[in-house]
């Protein structure tokens, strides 16, 4: 196995299980590499990415143009607010547009689902989904598995549990898609209404009880609840989700076993977790966005190799 | 595709413990010097020369590193195949040492370019030496000379070296049949 078998990185669903542990050996390399002095290495300097983010993003978005920078890569960086999207050009056309420039790659965050997928029929360039709505964020499931391989050794076998905000969350489907091909047991956790119908068709188990799930798992990974796609109520309050579901010290010591916590971020603190627990030992969350770095030049390395051969 | 061999065990033993000599001779006590070998295919030279250093020479306290230049090869994207990374382990400082890289066969000098570019994100050595088992020469593409070599070969674009340290102790010549 020495290449991946998608000339796109859309989601985790299309990979296979080679192809992930490819990307983690390959991540293994970069991971020391940015543990140098020298933090860059020059493979991909004829290449050109364009960073098109037609949704908000922080961690993603740097952490993406780090990856880059870190490969020598040329980056040009398009948000949806200061462009001409706001004046009517359709998503091809500007994506177009941005190709002719001689662009390589094209890193994209859309709100609609299958945005990535759309693209990638419709251009000619690879795609890289930076996350599609509530679709699938791929590479955030790729350093959470790759965080959960460092933190605990391996993911096969492992109990994972994700809580919150299931319905509206990309980083959900992926994680399940992801876990579940390294071989982890998946469930969910939340309340009735934030739980997709029917998700127990993806072999996942539902549960409803935030201390049933942390008696069974092995990691937890809390999910921010996502206001701005919540267009009905889903809970009474955000103070009765956080009574139900926001993890507190109070629940891990009660557990004769040490979880890991996991959060893709932003936290919203008091809320989905406590402070001590964001803060705790037990808390792998900034080396989550640590390895995101190394996951995402790892995807960037491997997709530019194989675009010519 | 016809198989000859030009080292066999005895002569590629004799070989090594010479190219060891020469190292020991230049290095003295190996206090400012460090064995570096390049992935893939240089580490198993490189921990050959490292134990005649040690087991025969008695030399002690060899500093010894691996270093991979994967990402810093000119072939990205030209070559068929995907360019899979190596490990790397330079676990000293480089700065000030006189560096002496190992490979286990010397053709274009592309790969050694790579790696004096690996190596120069580490930090600036003293020196830095080529040490390699097999020169095949008259097919250079980059002024690249070794310091310490074990033999030379002439060969056509088309034949390749098989350097074995592992299993067999054995250098093959591997030339294909041209249509």
């Amino acid at each position: 196995m020495t290449r991946l078998s998608s000339n796109h990185l859309l989601g985790l669903k299309e990979l296979t299980s080679e192809d992930i542990n490819l990307i983690f050996e390959t991540a293994d390399n970069f991971k020391s590499i940015l543990n140098r002095q020298i933090k860059k290495v020059p493979s991909l300097r004829d290449i050109t990415i364009a960073n098109v983010f037609f949704e908000n993003s922080t961690r993603t978005k740097i952490s993406f143009e780090l990856a880059e920078k870190r490969l020598s890569a040329d980056v040009v960086n398009f948000s949806s607010s200061s462009s001409s999207v706001s004046k009517g050009e359709t998503l091809i056309d500007t994506v177009n547009n941005i190709l002719s420039m001689k662009v390589d790659m094209v890193v994209m965050r859309h709100p609609a689902p299958g945005a990535a997928l759309f693209l990638s029929k419709h251009v000619d360039a690879q795609i890289i989904n930076a996350g599609d709505g509530t679709h699938e964020h791929p590479t955030q499931a790729l350093l959470d598995a790759y965080s959960i391989r460092e933190e605990l050794g391996n993911i096969q076998g492992k109990k994972v549990v994700i809580v919150g905000d299931i319905l509206h969350s990309r980083v959900a489907l992926s994680n399940i898609y992801c876990l579940q091909k390294m071989g982890a047991e998946v469930a969910v956790c939340g309340p009735p209404t934030l739980i997709p119908k029917h998700i127990d068709a993806l072999g996942v188990r539902v549960m409803h009880n935030l201390n049933e799930a942390l008696a069974w798992c092995d990691v937890a990974n809390m999910l921010r609840i996502q206001m701005e796609r919540q267009q009905t109520k889903y809970f009474p309050s955000l103070r009765e989700y956080s009574m139900q579901y926001g993890l507190t010290m109070d629940h891990l010591n009660t557990l004769d076993k040490e979880v890991t916590i996991m959060h893709p971020g932003p936290i919203n603190r008091g809320v989905e977790v406590s402070s001590e627990v964001a803060d705790s030992d037990q808390s792998i969350i900034l080396n989550q966005v640590e390895n995101g770095v190394a996951i995402r030049m790892a995807v960037l390395y491997l997709l530019a190799a194989q675009k010519e051969s | 595709m016809s198989k000859r061999i030009i080292l066999d065990p005895s002569h590629l033993d004799i070989m090594l413990k010479r190219m060891a000599i020469e190292l020991a001779e230049n290095h003295g006590d190996f206090e400012q010097c460090a064995l570096v070998g390049l992935q893939p295919r240089g580490i198993a030279l490189a921990q050959r020369i490292k134990s005649i250093l040690e087991n025969d020479l008695k030399v002690g306290n060899i500093t010894y590193g691996e270093l991979d230049s994967t990402f810093y090869r000119d072939d990205f994207r030209r070559s068929e195949k995907i360019l899979i990374p190596s490990s790397i382990e330079l676990d000293f400082p480089i700065e000030g040492k006189n560096i002496v890289l190992i490979d286990d066969v010397l053709y274009t000098g592309r790969s050694v370019r790579s790696a004096l570019n690996a190596l120069s994100d580490f930090g600036r050595p003293g020196k830095t030496e080529l040490l390699t088992l097999i020169d095949r020469r008259f097919k250079r593409e980059l002024p690249i000379q070794p310091d310490y070599v074990g033999t030379n070969v002439d060969t056509r674009a088309h034949d390749r070296v098989i350097v074995d340290l592992e299993n067999e102790n054995k250098v093959w010549i591997i030339t294909e049949q041209q249509n």
